[in-house]
């Protein structure tokens, strides 16, 4: 049977490379693209960063340019939901009551900002960043000498008070764990991370969990679960994603806090597929099944749902990449660093600019580092080459990583 | 196409051998690689984000952008690697006399 229609919901990174590769791929049929906003396929990257600091417009997240975009002759459907999948009739029905058939249907649904499960949280002034939406509100409201409480010391909320510390904001981060960003570096890099925030004048509380925010005059005022109070004007809450998967789950898809997929980004169903934020799969990086919310993996895993859905054989396993920018500092890690890990340093780690090699046996697993892109570009190869590596070579400085 | 069109951008010896250099030739930022001893020359700065493609990584005809891996084919300016989506323009290259010569058009 020939695929005539395919049909793509979530109109965000994921579900806009999808659409994108099915025509690079030369896919002559129809292709429907639902996105419940009111924007054709972005990037989000910027949300915290550009575009809430009011440097860069909307525009600029935008995966195509306008002619770009209509050159891909997509049935987009911005402002509606999918609201549910029969997979006997290969059909998807909409919010607005409308339903369309599929030959492959292409999960990217994403996430949305988890919420804060205690009194006070849906209070004016307590906000989350997904969304241009978001971050337009977010942006508005983020006024020189304001106080801003971020709740959740992670990627989004750090970037959010770097933002917001340079708009002139009085900021203060709250923490649940003993560390930043706990889940995703090693102590040295937390620790760095809260020497940066620091001597820009963010205060951080780690340790801290917010038990309830009330309405105190024109603000709000957190309380901590150890008795402080904490006043401020408004609140970034910034606790994690929950996986869009109730739309799968409802189809009878294997769900595991997220749809399951292998690696070729099929679904328990033959003719649906999933990616992006969404997706649970075996990472062989990470060797474990997970979700892994980054703007890579968005990229990559439309890219291969796509390439899927045309029976093209793809195996869905980039070396993982992230970055994040705060301040002055671009920080960018590959691979899945573990305790389990040896650790290499290559120059001054209390400096602003070095390199953390995390060691396998003979192998670089995984690395990371501040101000240092180019080393890390090399020690991409090393890694994905899978070079066997000598440690006090990977230390010396004047051994260029070009050369290992 | 007559020679005033050729712009001399630099000693050919300044390009190093299977990488590339960035410079301003009459008021553009432009890259040149060289690939196996062929120079190609292209405008500078990403389609996506921005970056000066000369602080990239270049390997066989490919420039890696350094901010978010995007590529192009140095010889065209097409876009090869997401997330770039549109291409950069490339130029004409004609070697003479030890000097790398642009046409900027």
């Amino acid at each position: 049977m020939s695929t005539e229609t395919i049909v793509i919901v979530g109109g965000g990174q994921a579900g806009g490379w999808a659409a994108q590769t099915l025509r690079t791929e030369g896919f002559k049929g129809r292709i429907v693209l639902i996105g419940d906003e009111p924007h054709r396929p972005y990037e989000r990257p910027p949300l915290s960063k550009a575009i809430l600091s009011g440097e860069a417009h909307a525009d600029t997240a935008y995966l195509h340019k306008a002619e770009a975009f209509s050159a891909l002759e997509v049935d987009w459907r911005p402002n509606v939901t999918a609201s549910a999948i029969d997979t006997k009739t290969k059909a998807l029905w909409l919010a607005n009551g409308e339903s369309v058939g599929y030959d492959k249907l292409i999960l990217c649904t994403g996430g949305r900002a988890r919420r804060l499960g205690i009194p006070g949280a849906d209070l004016p002034g307590v906000y989350t960043l997904r969304s241009l939406r978001d971050a337009a509100t977010l942006g508005d409201a983020m006024v020189a000498d304001k106080r801003l409480l971020v709740i959740g010391g992670g990627w989004i909320g750090l970037e959010v008070a770097a933002t917001a510390r340079k708009k002139g904001l009085d900021v203060t981060v709250v923490e649940a764990m003993s560390r930043l960003c706990e889940r995703t570096v090693p102590a040295e890099i937390s620790t760095y991370l809260q020497r940066l925030h620091t001597a820009h004048g963010v205060r951080i509380e780690l340790g801290a969990g917010v038990e309830r925010l009330t309405a105190s005059g024109s603000g709000l005022r957190a309380t901590l679960n150890d008795g402080r109070e904490i006043g401020c004007d408004l609140v970034l809450v910034g606790v994690g994603l929950i996986a869009n998967d109730e739309l799968a789950r409802a189809a009878g898809l294997a769900c595991d806090g997220g749809i399951s997929v292998d690696a070729q980004c099929r679904s328990s169903d033959p003719d649906i597929l999933a990616a992006g934020d969404v997706a649970v799969w075996q990472n062989e990086w990470a060797g474990r099944r997970m979700r892994l919310e980054s703007w890579q993996n968005a990229q990559e895993q439309g890219i291969a749902a796509a390439r899927s859905a045309l029976g093209i054989d793809v195996n869905h396993q980039p070396l993982p990449w992230f970055w994040s920018d705060q301040f002055d500092v671009n920080l960018q890690i590959f691979g899945m660093p573990t305790p389990k890990h040896k650790i290499v340093v290559r120059g001054d780690a209390d400096s602003n600019a070095f390199v953390m090699f995390f060691i396998d046996g003979e192998h670089v697993v995984a690395a990371l580092g501040p101000n240092s892109a180019r080393d890390l570009r090399f020690a991409r190869r090393l890694i994905e080459r899978r070079t066997h590596v000598n440690p006090a070579l990977l230390a010396d400085t004047q051994v260029p990583l070009a050369k290992l | 196409m007559s020679d005033s069109q050729w712009t001399d951008a630099a000693p050919l010896d300044e390009v190093p051998a299977d990488d590339v250099i960035g410079m301003i030739v009459d008021g553009r930022d432009i890259a040149l690689y060289n690939v196996e001893g062929e120079i190609y020359a292209t405008d500078n700065l990403c389609t996506h984000g921005h970056a000066r493609l000369c602080e990239g990584f270049l390997e066989g005809h490919e420039i890696e952008c350094p901010l978010h891996q995007g590529k192009f084919d140095v010889r065209n300016g097409a876009p090869t690697c997401a997330p770039v989506t549109e291409a950069i323009r490339s130029y004409p290259v004609k070697i003479e006399a030890g000097r790398v010569f642009l046409s900027l058009g």
